[in-house]
């Protein structure tokens, strides 16, 4: 006889507002099996945990429907509970009568009984619920970190001084990612570079952390403390055991004029290559879509001048597995391309150009050794026009979201321009300074004060090439005035975007994106490192636009979770588990084709001879993620999953005719 | 024998006779059968849309009716504000049922929403591109011209959605399949003041001064245009332009002229001797 107790929330006005929870509380202690219904503002709170345990103990309760939130939301809050007075936890059901009832309708009558349905609903399942009992599963000690930029460098460092192993896949043939291509970096004006590639250095030196550079995840399959990942080696053509990173093939490599992807195009670099020289692995890469070798057959020159014979021009991709544990996704960002924005003349005049293009030109290390000078001429610029928001925050070309490092770069940029250029002068179109920060505004205040950065409120309507200069028309909304510029440069500050093709990698990995393509957190404000796919989480610009300390500390928060993950030996996980009755499966192996995780097994049915009878389906519970799928699709009704069996749904389905 | 329904509208039989005659003898030259609509009234541009939303609609609502039911699946309007009203309404009336049926009750007709409605470019791209190469008699090799779209061609672009709002090129690659050269210059886009034209003249002849101009430094010979407010602006201003900063000579052809006389038709065929900026210099 079952002996249920249900428990309405409020959820402060959230559902009060909407749906009458008394109302709901007096309708479920009239079902069947209920002996026990009441309503509270906050249930998740410590008092109304206390209101559940307390009945459950005096009224010997069988059973528990939380009338609440989303079990997304609060079911382990629920389940706790109940496991702390005793009950199995997963005798603990959610009805959800906050995002399926109160969020979405108007009407209170309607939505009220809307909300009893729900519960009653989840009231029949929970007569017929069965204990379970939590699987247990080790966990692989080995975190997988995906970009090798600021971000998965500092997940990977912390994790691998946490004393857990780490490997590391970067595409791209060098780690540093964009934070090596900037000049300096706001708001306390450090070399990018100088803070950056001492810990590229401790990445490559670590001896807990495996590096895959020029690599990409393949396949991925497992769960949370269990992945399997295959990592595509692409074929470096350079054996990185053999080679001393001496770069005699790349002095004598005669392709010389191919556009240095690091350089944004503004400096050159050969067909066997390093990025730059800090690269590490300082070591070449060929290029094969401009090798000499690889196209037409000959040259070879590379393979003749290495004194060590570590050019290979038959390497191919190579496949490697890793079991890993816990992966984070640090794959950052790209910069938007100016082909939306024709009236600005980019790609068709070369002193227009963009802001990582502007940060090579005034790096040290960059293609002009630092010289603020025009790409076309040579010349060094006296009057620079900035322009924020290209791309960002404008709905008619579909990004509406604010690239947020923008106004603060744009910033730098000026400082440093004035600090290079001292009779040069700065001009900066914007639509609203946003400098939130430590020393932020205070930073953007200098731009403007003491290096007489002239600031325009407003956007410009066309670019284009007059006697040498670049026009520049714009609006000044503040002054109600028309500006013109004939500037020398101008610079887009374009906007930041998730990177080409990540939603592949988020298809592979089973995690979610939002429809810029940026990886969906868990929860917005409480779970902000995580996916929301167990054991995986999140660092860096592939979440939202960030900069280098939001994105360092992120990357720090995500390796404290991965450190957290593998402090015990097991995981538990979910009984949410499939189950094959042996006795009437007739092997077609629907189920077994149709399982994502590959948790079906062909077994065998030997007789006392040890002759093969037959075959049935056998369910691998380390693997299984309870999906339902094979449940669903099994035509003999062989495959039934717990804690969401034939008979519950049916019972459910049932409750709603009454 | 490519059927399509023609709208003149009132500058194409007034102002802007020359268009007019262009558009019917460059349709000839391409082998289009142009249907002119019958019993065709103005389609409100510019007096009805600042003064009645109900009447803004229900002029080009009319247009469109009489096309549908006069069997008509494409309708050609030359005029740059007529195309734009009449495919405002069309958007308005298809994503608004209850306008749809409010306007079809003040029209007394019964309009669907079948009939699609072409600016001359998109007439050419779709019906002359890019086999006019071939047909072409009279190749305009050496002729520069610099293509000017000013605002109502290429906007409202959610309307339209045709072609980019800010940086256009479909009228270059026509041109340019002409044989002409089609020159690179910044102020295609920019406004001629044409709703200033009588009220601000002043304005006008400014921002004309600056388009002409500007064509003229890049290197133009003749502004190719497909409105008629443009022309108008262009040439018939361009007298006191002349007063106010010096001579200017720059012949404004309409896109249809061009083509015509590529085609090898006579040049007073195509209206060419209606210009206050004669053409004849740079188009022997």
């Amino acid at each position: 006889m079952s002996r249920i107790g249900v428990f309405v929330c409020h959820c402060g006005e959230n559902i009060g507002r909407t749906v009458d929870c008394a109302k709901v509380a007096q309708a479920a202690a009239k079902f069947p099996g209920v002996v026990h219904a009441v309503d509270y503002k906050y249930m998740c709170s410590d008092p109304g945990q206390n209101l559940i345990k307390q009945a459950i103990r005096e009224k010997k309760l069988t059973g528990v429907v939380v009338a609440a939130c989303s079990p997304r939301m609060h079911e382990p809050t629920f389940r706790r509970a109940a496991a702390e007075a005793g009950l199995n936890p997963f005798l603990c059901e959610m009805a959800n009568i906050r995002e399926h009832v109160s969020w979405v309708h108007e009407d209170r009558a309607a939505a009220t009984a809307k909300a009893i349905d729900h519960t009653r609903i989840m009231v029949e399942k929970a007569r017929h619920d069965e204990p379970l009992f939590p699987v247990k599963v080790p966990v692989t000690k080995t975190a997988l970190v995906i970009g090798g930029g600021i971000a998965g460098i500092q997940a990977a460092l912390d994790i691998a001084n946490g004393a857990q192993k780490v490997i590391l896949v970067e595409k791209e043939p060098s780690i540093g990612g964009h934070m090596a291509q900037l000049s300096e970096t706001f708001p306390t004006l450090d070399c990018s570079q100088c803070i950056l590639t001492p810990r590229m250095v401790e990445v490559a030196a670590h001896p807990n952390i495996k590096l895959h550079t020029f690599s990409e995840i393949e396949e991925s399959k497992g769960y949370i403390g269990n992945f399997e990942v295959k990592i595509r080696k692409k074929a470096r053509s350079v054996d990185l055991k053999k080679c001393t990173g001496c770069g005699l093939c790349m002095e004598k490599c005669p392709v010389k004029n191919i556009k240095s992807e690091f350089e944004c195009g503004l400096g050159a670099r050969t067909a066997i290559y390093r990025p730059f020289p800090q690269a590490v692995p300082n070591k070449p890469v060929i290029d094969r879509e401009h090798c000499l070798k690889f196209q037409k057959g000959t040259c070879g020159v590379c393979a003749k001048v290495c004194p060590v014979a570590a050019i290979n021009y038959d390497d191919t991709d190579e496949i490697v597995t890793e079991k890993i544990g816990a992966i984070v996704l640090a794959t950052g960002y790209r910069v938007m391309g100016t082909d939306l924005y024709g009236e600005y003349g980019y790609g068709k005049y070369p002193d227009v150009i963009d802001g990582l293009q502007f940060e090579r030109l005034a790096s040290a290390s960059g293609p002009t050794d630092g010289n603020i000078v025009r790409p076309s001429d040579g010349k060094v610029p006296k009057k620079v026009v900035f322009l924020k928001c290209i791309g960002s925050r404008d709905n008619a070309h579909g990004i509406t979201y604010c690239s947020k490092i923008c106004c603060m770069y744009v910033a730098k940029h000026a400082m440093l321009y004035k600090h290079k250029v001292h009779d040069g002068q700065a001009y900066v179109f914007y639509m609203d300074i946003r400098a939130g920060g430590k020393n932020y505004d205070e930073f953007v205040r200098r731009a403007i004060e003491e290096d007489g950065a002239m600031y325009y409120r407003g956007r410009v309507s066309r670019i284009y090439e007059h006697g040498g200069k670049l026009i520049v028309k714009g609006v000044d909304t503040l002054s109600g005035l028309n500006v013109q510029i004939d500037a020398d440069l101008v610079v887009l500050a374009t906007a930041m975007q998730a990177q080409e093709g990540i939603e592949k990698l988020a298809q592979k990995l089973n995690v979610s994106y939002d429809e810029y393509n940026f990886f969906t957190e868990a929860h917005p404000k409480l779970r902000p490192v995580e996916a929301n796919t167990a054991g995986i989480f999140l660092a860096g610009a592939c979440q939202a636009p960030k900069d280098i300390p939001e994105a360092v500390a992120q990357a720090g928060g995500a390796a404290a979770k991965v450190l957290g993950l593998f402090s015990s030996d097991e995981l538990e996980r979910e009984p949410i588990i499939a189950r094959v009755n042996e006795n009437t499966c007739v092997a077609c192996w629907y189920c077994y084709n149709v399982c994502p995780y590959g948790a079906i097994e062909k077994k065998e049915i030997k007789d006392k001879q040890g002759r093969t009878v037959r075959w049935v389906a056998h369910v691998n519970e380390s693997v299984c993620a309870g999906c339902g799928l094979c449940n669903a699709i099994c035509p003999s009704k062989s495959v039934e999953l717990d804690g969401f069996d034939d008979g519950q749904s049916y019972a459910e389905i049932g409750a709603l005719s009454e | 024998m490519i059927k399509i329904g023609y709208y003149p509208g009132c500058s194409l039989e007034g102002t802007s006779s020359d268009y007019g005659m262009s558009v019917r003898r460059m349709a000839e030259g391409l082998g289009w059968e142009l249907r002119e609509l019958e019993d065709w009234n103005c389609c409100g541009a510019s007096a009805a849309h600042q003064t009645n939303r109900l009447l803004a609609l229900s002029l080009p609502a009319r247009v469109l009716a009489l096309a549908e039911e006069q069997g008509v699946t494409e309708l050609l309007a030359p005029c740059a504000a007529c195309s734009s009203r009449l495919i405002s309404t069309n958007k308005t009336l298809s994503e608004n049922p209850e306008t749809a049926k409010e306007i079809n009750e003040i029209i007394e007709m019964n309009y669907k929403g079948t009939v699609k409605v072409l600016n001359v470019i998109q007439a050419l791209q779709k019906h002359a591109m890019p086999e006019i190469e071939r047909k072409v008699r009279r190749k305009l090799t050496g002729l520069k011209v610099a293509c000017y779209y000013g605002c109502l061609l290429v906007r409202q672009p959610k309307v339209l959605k045709f072609d980019d709002p800010e940086e256009p090129k479909s009228m270059e690659q026509i041109v340019a399949a002409l044989g002409a050269e089609a020159v690179d210059w910044p102020l295609k886009t920019d406004c001629c003041g044409a709703g200033l034209s009588m009220s601000v003249t002043e304005a006008v002849v400014d921002l004309t001064h600056k388009i002409l101009e500007n064509a003229k430094f890049h290197g133009a010979q003749v502004v190719a245009v497909a409105c008629p407010m443009c022309h108008s602006n262009l040439d018939m201003r361009q007298l006191d332009v002349n007063r106010r900063y010096g001579a200017q000579n720059l012949p404004i052809l309409f896109l249809t002229q061009l083509v015509g006389l590529a085609l090898g038709i006579p040049e007073k065929d195509l209206g060419l001797k209606k210009h206050f900026v004669k053409a004849t210099s740079v188009v022997k």
